[in-house]
Formats: C-alpha cells, structure tokens, sequence
C-alpha cells in the first residue's frame, strides 16, 4: 500500500496524523487518549467511561450545552466511546467548518470544568446506562463471563464499571482522572479528509501545542497468569431462552498470531468486521453456522476477539435451540475446533477470508469517517502499519499456521464456559 | 486507497440515471468511483399489509425464506457464492412494502443482480429451512417479549392504531407463526411479489446506463399476471383523549417508555415543518429539548428523544426514553409538560435556524457512502419528492417559517391526546 499519510509528533508529544481524501467535503477528526477501563482500580471503575462523558460537559469557552449546538449547527456529528484501552471523541464536519472541531478538542484537552452539579446529574444519567445493559440477558452473561476469566488483570471489569462505584466515585476522582491521562503525550490525533495538509498541521499545531505535556501517565501492571483449568458458570434470569457464552484466551492484537486466529475466525465463525463505521457480511456458509444452526443446535452463533493491547478473549456467543442443552451445543462446537485442530485447512480457503477482508475494507474505505478511526485506533494497540500491512499479512497466512494457533489457543483448561439459563415464569431450566 | 477527485456535487437530474423498464420495474443509478464497491438497494409491494389477523408474520416468513433456496440453488450454494466473493444481500419485510439489500465488489455486481432475480422469481421454501426457520422467528418472538423497548413500541402500536393494520406486529405473534404452512407461503410469494411498483436503486463505481442494463438482463423479463394491488387502507381513528398502558416484565432494570401520538406522512405538505419541529423538540445536540430536559437537567435516563416516524400512509410523533422504573412518573411529567409547552408556543428564531442550519450543513455527510445515497434516491422515489430534491432541499428548509413550525406543533401534539406506553418491571 502507498503511504498516503503524514505523521508528525508535536514538541508537547502529541502524535498527529493527516490523511488527505478529496472525495467529498468532509473532514474528519479524531483525539485518542490512552486511556481506558485498564487503567482503572477497584473502587473507581467506570471512570473512565464518565471522564468521557464529563468531556460533554462544558469549559469555560465552550460552556455545557453550547458545545453540541455548535457542532450540530455546523452539520456535524460528533462522538466519544471508551474502551478497555483507550477513549476517543470525534467529529466530522462540512470541510470549511473544521475548525470548530479543532478548537473545540483542544480546549477540552485541557479546561474541562467538571462542576460538581453535572457531576451529580451524569452519576443517575451512567446509572440508567448500565441499567439498559442489565435488560439484556447477553451482558449480564458476558460480565460474570469478563469476571471469571480474569482474576487479576483489570479487564475483568466492563467499561461502563461495577454499579457500587457509579454510586461513590466523586467529582475530584474524576477531574484528578482526567488531569492524570488528558495531557498531549498520551494523546494521538488523527485527522481524514478533504483538507491540504500544510496549513491542516500548521492550525493544529497552534492549538494544540501550546498544551503542556504532562508526568507519563501511571499503569497498572496487573499481568493474568495462566488459567488452571476450564471454568463454568451459570447466570440466571428472566426469558425462555438460553444463551452460551465460551470464552478463551487470545493474543494482543500486536502479536504475530493474531492474523492467523483472523483466519481461524473467518472460517470459523465468519468474518469479523474491525471497522467502527462501514458493516459487515453474513456467516451463512461459515463452519459453525453449518455444524450448528443448519444441524439445530442453536438458531444464531457468532465469534469474535477485539483488537486489544493485552491479551483479551476470544468468545463465541450461541442462541440455544428451544429442544437443545448446552452441554449439546458445547460438545457440537468442540468437534469443529477439534477439526480445526486435526485437519489442515485449504489454501482456498485461506484466499477467501483475504478476499471477505479486502471487500470490507473496500466498504470501510468509502467513509472518511472509518478512514480516520482506523489512524489513531491502529496506534492504540500497535502502530498504522498494522493496519497497512494487514491484508499483506492476511494472504501470508498458511494451513500449518492456522492449525498451530487452533492447538495453541483454543484448548478447553483455557477457557469459560458461560451460560444463561432463564427462568421462565420462574422455573429454571437446567442444562 | 481513495483517489483524488473533485468535490462531489449533489446528485440530482444529472448525475442520476431513472429508468422504468417495460414489466414496471424502476431503476435508479448514480456513479461513485471514489471506493471499487457497489451497492443495491429497493422494495418491492409485498407486506404486512396483505395478511389476515390470523397469519400475522407471513410476509416476514415468506420474506426470510427467499434466500433459504431457489430453483437452482441451495442457501448454502447461494451464501456461497456471496460470502465466498465478501458480498452481503438480504431481505426485510415491512407493513406496505418489504427491501432488499446488499453489497460486493463492483465486479461482482451481476452476481449481485442474479441473486436477487432468482431469490425473488424463483424461491422454493424448502420445507427443512422452513421449519429450521419457524424456529428462529418463534426465538426472535420470545426475546421480544422479554425486550422492554420492543414492546414499549408494540404496544405504543397498538394502542394508538387501534384495530388498524398499522397497530399490528409485523413479526406476528407465536400462534400466527406455528399457523404457518409451506402452502401459505408459497401462495403469498404468488400474489404479492411482482415486478409492479419494485424500485431498485444501483450506486458504486459503475456507469448508471451499464447498471440498469445490467438489471434489465436480470429481471426485465419478470412478469406476474397475479401480482395484487395493495388493498385499501381504512383511515386512522384520531385519539380522543389520554390512553396509558403498560406491559409488565419481571426481573428488569429499566422501563422504556414510548409517548405519542398521530404525525405527519413523509407526502404530506408540512412535513418537513414537522421534521425541523421534531428536530427542535427532540433531536438537535444531544435529543434537543426533551434530551436537555429528561437526560442533561434531570439525569432520569441514558437516552431521551423525539422522533418522526412519517411512512407513506401513515406518520408517528413520539418520544422515547429509558427510566429506572422509579422515575417512570416523574419522566412522564416532565415530557408532557415539554409537549404542552412546545405545542403552545412552538421554536423560539434561534431553535429554529439552528435546526435549519443543521439540516442543511449535514446533507454532504448523509451522501458520503453508496448506502446514504441509495437511501437518499429511494426516498425521492418513493415519495415523489423528483430528482432535483436535494439540490432545492437547502432552499425548502431556509423557507419553513416559524409559524409553519408552531403550526404543525398545534396541529398534532395535542396534551390531552396521547399514547402513553411503557414495558418494564
């Protein structure tokens, strides 16, 4: 792939990357923090996730609810998300409006207000977030599921964080929070679009580097050691339906195998979309749609790892058929892995999960949105050459690489195995 | 990657291709060589529409039984062919008119194109993916049940169009659907799906004429002498006064909430009246003033919003938000009295201008992908709007008065008038 980007890393430490793309009037802009639920203690997570929230909330330039009118007003859209290992905001604007963005980001970068009565209103507005969640058999299930697997690390919290911490985490945690990881140093900006990079460097280096660097941020060191053996838990909850949630251990997104488990994934459950923006296809044809839903084990399967900085899960979601257990779905899902494990797979198929990866990214491409999520988020678990080189290193893949990774990672003392079981008009039933 | 064009200017007579075929077929194209993609994208008059209350949910079966095999292939020869190349294509069922979707590399688009023909002329329901699909749709209907924002919406439905197609569920109930037989299914495919009134939109990086020939080698040869119009439909019943109903489910965290009323059609003159209004009471920033007061003042819920559901027969106008099940009533009040408020006195100049301002700064970022603009080409279509729409649409929203807003507040908010749902603990 031709480089058709710019990186620059400011004096303050700021990394800046522009692309430019002059197919619409759009620009895109995007501010990443290093910062996510990882960073976070007992006591105090979700912190993360209401920083961002808090971000909403107002400086003394931009006070609270001017900040999206003005964003709105310019025919933009703008939005944050917080991630195990990092929190991002964005916008996407006319071209001739960016500006607005630019300022905008760099001032809450350093001048958010936190005043305690918006903390106070967003405490019962992230309370009613995590009760949304909680209607869903699904999280409630991928949370104990996130616990059990890890016991150490703090990935063993969701983002939005322990309902007991939303009730207790103060004003003062959250600005000392965001003091703390809001500062250009643990910041990358990546910027898409219909712009000339010159003057695009020039403007962002006026408002952004004038901004004190700060102390390294801290890191918890937390590192999981290894699983002793499998793990199995059940969740109970109202419904007449019983998911499954199986979970094993998977490499950082940085390390070498994770292009042949992208493989594996592809074949296996069907391919998984890394795309923020731009969708995904269908795994009608993939091996477990085959050997699951089409022999009725369960009525929907998929898979998936996220691209993270340590190494995450690897999990499996089933939706069980009304006639079936789980330990019958389980052990159906066990032959395909052995297969995997046993028998190499096909050159051929190896070239289709590079030629499904290529059209996404075709798909992707037609965003400049996606373009610029793809800069600053490669950069939080790797670098933009991941991202780069990811088809090269898709086609690479071999048969003997995918059964290698089949044996390495998906052994079942490596594993939890979840299940919600519902409980009806109140009987459960039981597996 | 992307190449270096100019500015893409709005697609209007010019730029997009329209062209009725001879078996009634419409076909609207328009080129974007920005990404080596393609996509289709139409409806066709098959719906909800044409069933009887007791069969409620049979276009939706027979819709997610087309690609469950045709006359010459299996549905794992069909995904095959799709997944193998990256593509995506699917169907969804709606109440006057059911879609189609889907997406490939510009060189596969006839492979695209030959799917859809052979899917929608020649499907065969085989009886195991019926069954094996009667078994989903029953599962999609239990976790409905235990959804508490679908039904919030069902009933909000219900309620409000009382004994009206409208009111009813699409995806049907469980006893609609193990009524079901492979007959039925056969025999609504027959008399509802046809050429007639199928509008198909073809946007990516293919020359407009190329593509409509391309659909006209797929399906220009399609007829169907007992394709049925669509039957009439009786008029809504206007509220009378206040209906509050909920529906009980036990074990939840939250109560969704659903609080509305009759709105405007996407045709119908004040719509777009309606739809800035919409936009000042519940949308603009963060959910406009129903989110400033409900989400940013009152920190009652995650999500609070109005919203403008203007079909082609019939519109809603409602607000929705997410409560913890004690702050249902306090919720409620604060809504209506931001309902009373707005019907009374309407946009203050500057709400008003920022909306306008919106809905015209936004339009290149709704255009951005080939899905914006398909989306965008269908709607103009669908609702006669003519292909000029979005290059006059700036125009058409600086006109809209204050006056037309507060009307159009007047007109269909009334506080004494309401639907009030909620499903939840």
């Amino acid at each position: 792939m031709k480089k058709d980007f710019t990186k620059h890393t400011l004096s303050n430490g700021l990394t800046v990357f522009l692309k430019e793309i002059h197919s619409a009037p759009l620009v895109s802009s995007w501010v990443w923090y290093r910062v996510g639920s990882k960073d976070e203690t007992t006591g105090k997570t979700g912190i993360s996730h209401w920083t961002e929230h808090m971000q909403f909330k107002g400086t003394p330039q931009f006070p609270a609810s001017s900040l999206d009118r003005a964003i709105s007003r310019d025919g933009g859209v703008w939005n944050a998300f917080t991630f195990m290992d990092w929190t991002t905001y964005f916008e996407t604007m006319p071209s001739a409006k960016i500006d607005l963005a630019l300022r905008l980001e760099a001032d809450r970068m350093v001048n958010s207000l936190f005043e305690a009565k918006e903390v106070h209103s967003e405490r019962t507005v992230i309370v009613s977030e995590r009760e949304g969640h909680e209607n869903e058999p699904m999280f409630r299930l991928g949370e104990a599921v996130q616990h059990a697997a890890f016991g150490i690390h703090p990935y063993r919290h969701e983002v939005i964080g322990d309902m007991a911490d939303l009730w207790t985490i103060q004003r003062d945690d959250l600005y000392r929070h965001y003091k703390t990881y809001y500062v250009p140093n643990n910041a990358v900006m990546a910027v898409a679009g219909d712009f000339n990079s010159r003057p695009m460097l020039a403007r962002i280096r006026e408002l952004f580097e004038t901004i004190p660097a700060g102390p390294p941020p801290p890191r918890l060191a937390r590192k999981e050691p290894s699983q002793p053996g499998e793990i199995t838990l059940n969740v109970e909850g109202p419904g007449e339906t019983t998911f499954m949630q199986v979970a094993y251990r998977f490499p950082a997104a940085a390390h070498p195998d994770f292009f042949a488990l992208t493989v594996l994934d592809s074949l296996l459950a069907g391919p998984s979309s890394l795309n923020m923006f731009g969708g995904g296809i269908s795994n009608r044809t993939s091996r477990l749609y085959r050997a699951l839903v089409e022999k009725e084990y369960v009525v929907g399967v998929s898979g998936g790892a996220g691209a993270t900085i340590d190494p995450f899960l690897y999990t499996f979601s089933l939706t069980l058929h009304p006639r079936r257990k789980p330990a019958e779905a389980l052990a159906a899902l066990d032959v395909e892995i052995k297969r995997l494990q046993e028998e190499r797979v096909s050159r051929a198929e190896i070239a289709r999960a590079s030629k499904q990866a290529r059209a996404l990214f075709a798909y992707g491409s037609e965003s400049i949105t996606n373009q610029a999520f793809w800069m600053g988020f490669s950069e939080m678990f790797a670098d933009y050459n991941w991202f780069c080189t990811y088809l090269e290193k898709l086609a690479a893949v071999t048969p003997a690489d995918v059964q290698r990774v089949a044996r390495a990672y998906f052994q079942p003392k490596q594993r939890v195995v979840g299940t919600y079981l519902p409980t009806g008009n109140g009987d459960v039933k039981h597996g | 990657m992307a190449k270096t064009l100019p500015p893409q200017s709005l697609p209007g007579p010019e730029t997009i291709h329209r062209e009725t075929l001879a078996n009634g077929i419409t076909v609207l194209s328009r080129a974007n060589f920005n990404s080596p993609s393609v996509i289709i994208s139409g409806y066709f008059a098959s719906g909800s529409l044409f069933e009887s209350n007791d069969q409620l949910g049979l276009a939706d079966f027979m819709c997610s039984c087309l690609m469950r095999g045709s006359e010459t292939h299996s549905m794992q020869q069909l995904y095959e062919a799709l997944e193998s190349i990256g593509a995506s294509f699917g169907y969804d069922s709606g109440t006057r008119s059911s879609t189609f979707s889907g997406r490939a590399l510009v060189e596969d688009l006839p492979l695209l194109l030959n799917i859809l023909a052979e899917t929608l002329r020649h499907p065969v329901f085989p009886k195991d993916q019926m069954e094996r699909l009667r078994t989903q749709l029953l599962t999609s209907l239990a976790l409905r049940a235990q959804d508490t924002s679908d039904m919030a919406d069902l009933i909000f439905d219900e309620t409000l169009f009382k004994d009206h197609p409208f009111g009813r569920p699409d995806d049907g109930w469980p006893e609609t659907i193990q009524s079901i037989t492979r007959r039925d299914l056969k025999e609504f495919h027959r008399r509802t799906v046809g050429p007639r009134e199928l509008v198909i939109a073809v946007v990516g990086a293919i020359e407009p004429r190329r593509a409509t020939a391309l659909v006209q080698r797929s399906l220009g040869d399609w007829t169907n002498p007992h394709q049925k119009p669509l039957p009439s439909i009786p008029a809504v019943q206007k509220l009378k006064k206040i209906h509050t109903r909920h529906h009980t489910i036990a074990g939840k965290s939250q109560t969704d909430l659903v609080i509305g009323t009759i709105g405007p059609r996407r045709r119908d003159d004040d719509y777009l009246a309606a739809s800035l209004a919409n936009s000042v009471l519940g949308q603009f920033g963060m959910g406009g003033r129903i989110g400033d007061v409900v989400r940013e003042k009152a920190g009652l819920a995650y999500y609070a919003y109005s919203h403008l559901g203007a079909g082609y027969e019939v519109g809603t106008w409602d607000v929705s938000a997410g409560v913890n099940p004690k702050n249902v009533r306090k919720a409620t009040g604060l809504i209506l009295r931001e309902l009373s408020a707005f019907a009374k006195r309407g946009a203050t100049k500057s709400e008003l201008q920022d909306s306008q301002d919106n809905f015209i700064g936004r339009l290149p970022l709704s255009l951005e992908s080939n899905n914006g603009v398909a989306g965008a080409l269908l709607n103009m279509e669908r609702n006669h709007l003519g292909l000029d729409y979005l290059q006059r649409y700036a125009d058409l929203v600086r006109r809209i008065t204050r006056d037309e807003v507060q009307a159009v507040a007047e007109k269909y908010i009334d506080p004494s008038r309401l639907v009030i749902a909620s499903a939840g603990p």
